[in-house]
């Protein structure tokens, strides 16, 4: 217990009355919230990239925290429309809006999953069961379904069993590649939805 | 588009203050968000732009027989699209509020406020909540003549649209307005939004919205955020009050009981002080006051009641 005196009481009481009378008539508030809360983005590094959703392709900012370092991992904290995008002009909607949960949801899928036939559970697996697997049915896809000749008696040398169909995230480069490649395999039926 | 200087957060209002906190720097634009309702097409992404730039909880939503994501604002839903439809002559109008903060010219949630700096109105025309300094007392809540605050029984504070406060500050537009794809929502000084509404009310006149008209209402001293609304007899079908009051009402009294409370107060510390400065310090008789005194009956506690 803290020895007070009926004195000291008096003089608590009264600074504690004066200072309350004070603050509600408004000095020592002045300070009160001339800082805000700053900006989140403020020492983000931005990265431009393209919406991944759909086929318009918007322009968008990735802002990112971290140093970049051996010892860290980057973070996206935020992303939005970018301004000097001719298709979008920095809007977004909803599903690009939220496109910051691709690399930040912790739900997010972060590896292959395989579910056997007639099985209902899907399974982890790793990339190399995944990309052999892949292999395999494609092989055996095309070794089925390949055709040298057509009735008439004519070089085809194509692929009828085998459709590839591209993602909105693909840019020139990649179309390129995935059409050489493709032919290259024999297949016929390549599209995909992108206009970027 | 004039160009658009970041704002100074000079404050101009703090709740539970009289002192009108002046600031010395110059003020500067004031600045309205303007929604042309008739431009929405109802894609949501301001919602989603808002949830993701504040950082605030996913709810999970459940369809109620609406195109409506949530049913209510909530204190982690600061912006909610209203979707009512509705029967005008036979045909169907599908009528859209976006609910938000309307950050009032005249605060009503501000005005009832009485935690000291809790609710600060700044002179760009932002009303902002401060959840350090909140009581949790929801009495804005019942100031607010839009029913937008929200009260969290988690941290047991309310929220509600700040106007994306930190991205004003340094010359950005709020993250709905940035989002907007249809440019139903543009942002600019209350001057300019004024005179892009009357623009825009007049082409919708033009188009056969006889009753278009600008939602900018007097009864709180204008907003920050107005609606161009295509059905301007229609506001109650938008969930918009015709004619919204600042007036606290019963919580008028509720404040001049603080005051009184505190002048007579004031008047108790004053009484004392003078009493001081007349009589001076009680000096204790010091006959009395010794303890080595052998007269029972007479110690410092006798001496004092």
């Amino acid at each position: 217990m803290v020895d007070i005196s009926r004195r000291d009481l008096f003089k608590i009481t009264g600074l504690t009355g004066g200072g309350l009378l004070a603050s509600s008539l408004g000095f020592d508030l002045k300070p009160v919230y001339a800082a805000s809360r700053g900006l989140k983005i403020s020492n983000a590094k931005e990265f431009k990239t393209v919406c991944p959703y759909c086929a318009v392709g918007c322009g968008t900012i990735a802002y990112v925290h971290g140093s970049g370092g051996l010892n860290t991992v980057n973070a996206v904290v935020h992303v939005e429309g970018d301004p000097d995008s001719p298709i979008n002009g920095g809007t977004l909607c909803p599903k690009g809006a939220s496109q910051m949960a691709l690399a930040m949801n912790p739900r997010l899928e972060k590896g292959p999953k395989y579910r056997a036939a007639n099985a209902t559970e899907w399974q982890d697996v790793d990339w190399d069961f995944a990309l052999d697997w892949l292999a395999r049915k494609f092989k055996d896809a095309r070794d089925e379904t390949f055709v040298e000749r057509d009735e008439q008696g004519r070089t085809v040398n194509r692929c009828e069993g085998i459709g590839w169909v591209g993602s909105a995230t693909v840019n020139n480069e990649d179309a390129y590649f995935i059409t050489k490649t493709m032919r290259s395999m024999g297949l016929m039926y390549i599209d995909h939805q992108a206009r970027i | 588009m004039p160009q658009l200087p970041g704002s100074s957060l000079a404050v101009k209002r703090i709740s539970a203050s009289p002192d009108p906190a002046p600031s010395i720097r110059t003020a500067g634009p004031e600045f309205a968000k303007l929604i042309d309702i008739s431009r929405c097409i109802g894609c949501k992404g301001c919602e989603v732009a808002c949830k993701e730039w504040n950082e605030l909880k996913i709810e999970p939503t459940r369809n109620f027989g609406s195109f409506q994501s949530h049913q209510d604002l909530s204190a982690d839903t600061w912006l909610l699209m209203r979707f009512t439809e509705i029967e005008v002559d036979g045909d169907l109008q599908w009528l859209i509020k976006k609910d938000a903060c309307m950050h009032c010219e005249e605060p009503g949630c501000l005005y009832a406020c009485p935690a000291p700096g809790a609710i600060v109105q700044y002179e760009n025309g932002i009303v902002d909540f401060n959840p350090d300094k909140c009581i949790g007392c929801q009495l804005c809540i019942s100031g607010c003549p839009f029913d937008v605050p929200r009260f969290s029984a988690e941290t047991h504070k309310v929220y509600k649209c700040n106007m994306c406060v930190d991205r004003v500050e340094v010359g950005l537009e709020p993250a709905c307005v940035k989002t907007c794809p249809t440019n139903a929502i543009t942002w600019g000084t209350k001057d300019d939004m004024v005179a892009l509404a009357e623009q825009k009310v007049d082409r919708l006149k033009d188009r056969g919205f006889e009753n278009a008209t600008l939602y900018d209402p007097a009864g709180v001293g204008g907003t920050h955020m107005m609606y161009v609304v295509p059905h301007g007899d229609r506001l109650v079908d938008y969930d918009l009050p015709e004619d919204p009051t600042a007036a606290p009402g019963a919580l008028a009294a509720l404040a001049g009981l603080k005051q009184l409370g505190m002048g007579v107060m004031g008047l108790g510390l004053l009484g004392t002080a003078l009493h001081y400065l007349k009589y001076g310090p009680e000096v204790a008789d010091e006959e009395a006051s010794d303890p080595a005194s052998p007269e029972p009956g007479s110690g410092p506690d006798a001496e004092n009641t």
